[in-house]
């Protein structure tokens, strides 16, 4: 009995599930983990969800998918049903081309000023952390968090940092950060609590071009280190 | 219309810039919908119409053509040529007419809704300013306010909605993160307002809300009104300006009925959360939509 209850405990809960968000949205939880294959189906369950009446916008993220809808036009527990139907139809496969995006990046100094506590948090040197972070190649599985800001799988499993107790008000445009087991750009100024470690003179976001995003979901990134000449040489170009 | 002080921040506002959350675009938008609602209604503007939204006071203006307009939200007791200007009313002014505020009374922002509605340049479906995405900017002295044509002038008035800092909630997504005492130290004792708040969030400093384990997890999906622990234990109330994904667990969500409370919420001020139904908290809504304006010209 006692074993049995340990093993219904450890299960934990069961997936796919919902989460209420207030009384206009929902999360559609598969897993609790950063996967390409969770990532996958909420990508799927999103798709398949397109242009029902009620459903005013969802947010695909890493293994969720956050759905906000019209409660006096398609309520809770309609919602929930229709959910339900659409999980348990065969899964759409949606890829599209991945294009492979090289961002340069000058790692440490001013420009990275946790890189340090990263290097002792993982119990590396800095030059060892540079070097592993700009190893691996980065799947793109979502945009959130601000425009444009892209977040990542692939990041090396010692580098996983824990954000800031307290999150700074104002992080440079451009700033590359560690949080958790996750990676990625600031593509604008913001208060956040991710570990810097770098910054990238690439503009990844600019809202007065008409394609304001140089990359899309599904696309690849890969950081490469320059030093602070080459930087400034960069930041400096139109 | 002729900017002479904007205050310390006056931004034109719509009703949000819907649709572009999976790319990461805050909705923005007037951060009190109730108010920004009513402010059209007693014009009888499109209910989109962008506004000013002017944060604890202080613009003054002076308007260049005959028009119609309608104070709401925060009282900033707004004088024309010296004279007081109801709330909840619509008035007319004239060329040359002068506009002041002073320091809100009560409440945090303030709606200053023009006939027609005021034009702006309308990037990804909106008016809304945000200025942090690169999308517009506060209004500064010398700017001139353009409005488009406007219905013509009916003296209406509306009923003032109640603001108390009593903040009723849902259960949120993440509730599980925290402990037991966690949550009951959220529910029970007083959080005041900090002078870190902002259109992105409305932050709390109070006892500390214990969690079970990390408060940090997998970002996904923030929702308006989303109230999230940071890892120092404080709740933070994301607003219309807020990030649409983020990495701290939330602990429950601002019924919408109480968002406008949130809004007008300023440093200082202390809040109480109280847990209640997703049922009660769609009839609660539903009562605030009904809300409307009473046209004097009928009568």
């Amino acid at each position: 009995m006692l074993n049995f209850l340990r093993r219904l405990i450890e299960r934990g809960p069961s997936w796919p599930r919902l989460l209420d968000c207030g009384d206009r949205a929902l999360t559609v939880e598969f897993g609790n983990a950063v996967d390409p294959e969770l990532n996958q189906r909420v990508r799927a369950l999103d798709h398949a969800l397109k242009g029902i009446p009620g459903i005013v916008e969802t947010i695909p993220t890493f293994r969720s998918l956050f759905i906000e809808y019209d409660p006096f036009t398609i309520s809770r527990d309609q919602l929930s049903k229709l959910i339900t139907a659409r999980l348990n139809q065969p899964e759409a496969n949606a890829r599209g081309n991945e294009k492979i995006i090289d961002i340069p990046v000058c790692y440490g100094g001013e420009f990275g000023p946790d890189l340090a506590d990263v290097a002792a948090n993982a119990g590396l040197s800095e030059a060892e952390v540079i070097e592993r972070h700009s190893r691996n190649n980065y799947p793109i599985y979502m945009l959130g968090f601000m425009p444009g800001f892209a977040y990542l799988g692939g990041l090396d499993p010692q580098l996983n940092t824990p954000r800031l107790k307290t999150p700074r008000q104002e992080i440079p445009a451009g700033s590359v950060g560690i949080a958790g087991m996750q990676t990625g750009i600031y593509p604008l100024k913001s208060p956040g609590g991710w570990r810097l470690i770098g910054r990238t003179p690439v503009k990844v976001y600019d809202p007065s071009s008409p394609n304001p995003f140089l990359y899309a979901a599904g696309d690849v990134i890969r950081f490469r280190p320059i030093d602070a000449a080459e930087y400034r040489r960069m930041e400096a170009l139109p | 219309m002729k900017i002479i002080n904007p205050g310390p921040l006056t931004t034109i506002q719509d009703a949000g810039r819907h649709g572009y959350m999976a790319m990461g675009f805050p909705v923005s938008g007037a951060a009190d919908p109730i108010a920004y609602r009513i402010a059209n209604m007693l014009l009888g503007n499109d209910p989109g119409a962008a506004v000013l939204e002017i944060t604890l006071g202080g613009l003054s203006a002076i308007f260049e053509e005959h028009t119609v307009i309608a104070f709401t939200g925060a009282d900033m007791a707004p004088t024309v040529n010296g004279k007081a200007v109801p709330l909840y009313t619509s008035r007319e002014v004239h060329p040359g007419d002068k506009l002041s505020t002073s320091f809100a009374a009560t409440g945090c922002r303030a709606y200053l809704a023009i006939g027609g509605g005021i034009d702006a340049p309308i990037v990804m479906g909106s008016r809304s300013v945000n200025h942090k995405c690169g999308i517009g900017s506060k209004l500064a002295a010398d700017d001139h306010v353009t409005v488009l044509p406007g219905a013509p002038f009916r003296a209406r008035r509306a009923t003032v909605p109640e603001y108390d800092h009593t903040v009723r909630v849902i259960r949120g997504p993440q509730a599980d993160c925290f402990t037991k005492d966690g949550m009951k130290t959220f529910l029970n004792s007083e959080y005041a307002v900090t002078p870190f708040s902002d259109r992105m969030g409305c932050r709390f400093l109070g006892k500390t809300v214990s969690t079970v384990g990390s408060a940090d997890i997998i970002s996904d999906g923030i929702p308006l009104g989303g109230i999230q622990i940071a890892s120092d234990g404080q709740p933070i109330i994301m607003l219309a300006d807020r990030q649409t994904t983020g990495g701290y667990a939330k602990i429950a969500t601002v019924i919408t009925a109480d968002l406008p409370k949130v809004a007008q919420l300023r440093p200082g001020d202390k809040v109480r959360f109280r847990a209640v139904s997703l049922g009660e908290a769609l009839n609660l809504w539903k009562e605030q939509l009904k809300l409307g304006v009473i046209d004097e010209s009928i009568q």
